[in-house]
């Protein structure tokens, strides 16, 4: 092996990540944080590849959001160290073969939670008609011949079709407010995400050198 | 009376026509092809043809000629096949389905030789001058699992999805390794000796094959879309091209010794987003209708010929050798994907239950292809064994295992299809996921799944599509397309529900910023400019709407009203909300 830096602090985090992988992850910190002990927002700049993900702004976001880090207060960090660039990775990590029911059930409203704090911008629990709009905006930003009314009405479309799945036929007098997280659990019922959402890490070998 | 003259393409057409008309007689008896799949009841019919033809001339029924399989009948299924395989889940497996085609088969191939060898060294049975050559060669025609058997079966019982994927695209895959060794073996047995670097050489033609096939499917497959390009002003011939060049591709590659199967398949799914962007409405349904109805008429006249060429004096029936070929046919195949899968399941986070296991090797059909293979092998001795052997493998799997599986799959509760509608939320959702995944990649500095098919959809909207494309107008994502087909059929509800005076009953409300949005909004959301530009957008790329859903059913076609209708459909909704 090679001479390791200072290692991080990773009992507290009762994560199924190997060693490994952990040291893969340091190094990558330590590559993007220009050798500080903490990231912030700016740092993400120097990946390239980055650029051109159309919802580049809320994956970001989601790095620094407080209720992805597991902090009991609210709004954004300003920088994260690695104990925490740890914590927003295990969201992504793989299912294990000998998970039992209540795990697995845990595992998945863990990661739809995820996904529900990166939908919900402006922290207030539910996903409203404008934040919608906001995600099918961002997400067909690539195609410049799309105009801003159709990406619009999908949403508004997208919309009713969740109000439709999670409160059925409404009266007229029925006011929708947005979309909690139990029915964002109802709306993703249909997609494994258990075994969707996750990267693999299992080349360490393309990182092999030490620095 | 002139018959000499007309023979060849009167009794062609006979051929088909009776094909036809024994499909009509099966469904018309509703019960039927849910009990018995259309594939037994074809070469039943086959069977029945090839007694008639029999007792008639007192002399063996035609043969099947393996050159009218593999030039005229296999293409079009093939082309079927790989026009209509839904890439998203095909590639999401690809790894899995190369293992089970490429290693599942050499497996297959050296464990039935040399088993079988093992069977012939017996003295009783007579046997003994079956080499182990001659046995490999078998076993390399018999290995392999037929992808116009397991279309027919499969079809019929509606698994889900992944399993689909895996035993069809592994059926589709394995031909260029049994190409490779069929010939390989071949060769072998007609040359005195066998040195090792024959064997190497063999290792390597494999690759040459399947690689080769691909590349010359996508060279003829991107000159397709290319030459789509063009044909504005020629609609009418735009559907020949997609054909002409997917059976240039295929007999190129047959040609060069390649793969031929792969090369249409390549050819296929490459050129289908561009050509699809290209065409015009009417080419597109077109293309789509002449695929299934020649795949279907090839797909019958296999079955039938099949039956035919079983009568008859082809045979030397030794019940030993066949029994064992059909046990370890089903042993070999058994072992093979357990194997496997146990492999699959250590790498994979998607494991492969022990459901599906069973599915994937009981659904490891032989069919037509094996029976041509046999046809074409050199004339020895003992070659009517092999085709005994072959035709009793094949009607074996066919009728016993095709019609077995249905109940099984009912019996042991294998994951069935989805059947749920598509919603626009879920688009919606997969693709933020995608994009999510390929930035945790690019964050976290692991070239993954999502890292790479980001980079190919960057290379392809960079350059392919500047090329390949008429209109470079950036097609679109699958969320608007879905959309605006969902769209499209709410507004043709509405129109027959007759409640397009006013708005539509029941509307949800949404809260927007605190503000509600009324009756009035949605009122506004139908106002003609809105409409107008819906109306355009459609009307340009009606045909790319029916993309989303299951496209892999050999009797009906994705999406089948009238485009013509819905248009007027939403006329009529444009005039009355005006």
């Amino acid at each position: 092996g090679c001479p390791q830096g200072p290692r991080p602090v990773t009992s507290v985090l009762a994560l199924a990540v190997t060693s490994e992988q952990i040291e893969h992850l340091h190094r990558r910190f330590k590559q993007l944080s220009q050798d500080q002990l903490t990231i912030r927002k700016e740092n993400f700049d120097s990946i390239p590849d980055l650029e051109f993900n159309p919802i580049r702004g809320k994956i970001v976001h989601a790095f620094f959001d407080k209720r992805n880090l597991r902090q009991e207060s609210d709004g954004l960090a300003d920088e994260i160290n690695f104990e925490d660039f740890l914590t927003i990775m295990s969201y992504f990590r793989p299912i294990e073969m000998n998970m039992d029911e209540e795990q697995l059930d845990r595992f998945r409203k863990e990661k739809l939670k995820f996904l529900f704090h990166m939908y919900d911008s402006d922290h207030d629990g539910k996903i409203t008609l404008q934040e919608y709009r906001n995600v099918v905006e961002e997400l067909l930003s690539g195609n410049p011949h799309l105009e801003k009314e159709s990406a619009r009405s999908i949403a508004d479309g997208a919309m009713m079709e969740a109000a439709s799945i999670c409160v059925g036929q409404m009266g007229p007098d029925q006011v929708y407010e947005g979309i909690t997280f139990e029915d964002f659990l109802k709306m993703w019922q249909g997609i494994d995400i258990e075994t969707k959402m996750h990267v693999r890490f299992l080349n360490v070998d393309t990182i092999a050198h030490c620095y | 009376l002139d018959y000499q003259h007309v023979q060849v393409p009167f009794e062609i057409t006979l051929w088909i026509m009776l094909a036809s008309l024994a499909k009509i007689g099966f469904h018309l008896y509703n019960k039927l092809p849910s009990v018995v799949p259309e594939s037994c009841l074809l070469i039943f019919v086959g069977l029945i043809m090839g007694g008639i033809i029999y007792g008639l001339n007192d002399r063996s029924p035609p043969v099947m000629d393996s050159d009218i399989f593999f030039l005229y009948l296999l293409p079009p299924i093939v082309l079927d096949a790989g026009y209509f395989m839904p890439s998203r889940p095909f590639f999401e497996n690809i790894g899995t389905i190369l293992l089970y085609a490429v290693v599942g088969t050499i497996w297959n191939v050296f464990g039935i030789g040399f088993s079988l060898y093992g069977i012939c060294q017996v003295k009783a049975f007579r046997l003994q001058d079956v080499s182990l050559l001659h046995n490999l060669l078998f076993g390399s025609l018999i290995a392999a699992v037929d992808p116009v058997a397991v279309l027919a079966v499969f079809e019929e019982i509606h698994v889900n999805e992944k399993l689909h994927i895996l035993v069809f695209g592994e059926s589709l895959l394995n031909d260029a390794v049994t190409v490779v060794l069929y010939k390989l073996f071949r060769s072998f047995c007609e040359m005195p000796t066998i040195k090792s670097v024959d064997v190497f050489a063999g290792v390597g033609k494999f690759f040459v094959v399947g690689l080769g096939g691909v590349l010359v499917g996508l060279s003829f497959g991107f000159t397709a879309a290319f030459t789509t390009r063009f044909t504005k002003d020629i609609r009418v011939i735009e559907p020949l091209f997609v054909f002409l060049y997917s059976y240039l591709s295929y007999l190129t590659a047959e040609m060069f010794h390649l793969s031929g199967i792969v090369a249409i398949i390549s050819c296929a799914m490459g050129m289908k987003r561009y050509v699809e962007a290209n065409i015009s409405l009417k080419s597109h349904t077109t293309v789509k209708y002449f695929m299934k109805m020649w795949s279907s008429v090839s797909d019958t006249l296999i079955f039938i010929f099949l039956g035919v060429s079983t009568i008859g004096e082809n045979h030397e029936w030794n019940w030993p050798y066949i029994c064992f070929t059909v046990i370890f046919c089903l042993i070999w195949r058994a072992l093979g994907v357990l194997v496997l899968t146990f492999f699959v399941n250590r790498f994979h986070v998607n494991t492969i239950t022990s459901k599906d296991q069973f599915i994937i090797a009981y659904g490891g059909l032989r069919g037509a292809i094996c029976f041509s293979l046999v046809f074409l092998l050199p004339d020895f001795h003992r070659k009517k064994l092999f085709i005994a052997a072959t035709t009793v493998v094949i009607l074996f799997t066919v009728f016993i295992q095709g019609m077995t599986i249905r109940p099984l799959v009912d019996l042991l509760a294998v994951k069935r299809k989805r059947e749920s509608a598509p919603t626009v939320g879920e688009q919606i959702h997969i693709r933020f996921l995608d994009h999510l995944l390929a930035g945790i990649e690019d964050i976290s500095g692991h070239w993954g799944q999502y890292y790479w098919k980001d980079k190919l959809e960057y290379f392809n909207s960079k350059y392919l599509q500047k090329i390949l494309l008429r209109e470079y107008d950036q097609p679109k994502s699958s969320i608007v397309l879905l959309y605006e087909k969902l769209e499209r059929k709410h507004a043709m509800e509405l129109a027959q529900a007759g409640q397009l005076g006013h708005s539509p009953a029941q509307p949800p409300f949404l809260s927007s910023d605190r503000t509600v949005i009324t009756d009035q909004k949605l009122e506004d959301t139908l106002n003609p400019a809105v409409l107008d530009n819906i109306q355009e957008i459609l009307a340009r790329n009606l045909y790319r709407i029916r993309r989303t859903g299951p496209a892999y059913n050999r009797h009906t076609l994705p999406g089948d009203s009238e485009p013509a209708e819905q248009a007027k459909e939403i006329l009529i909704l444009r005039h009355k909300s005006l």
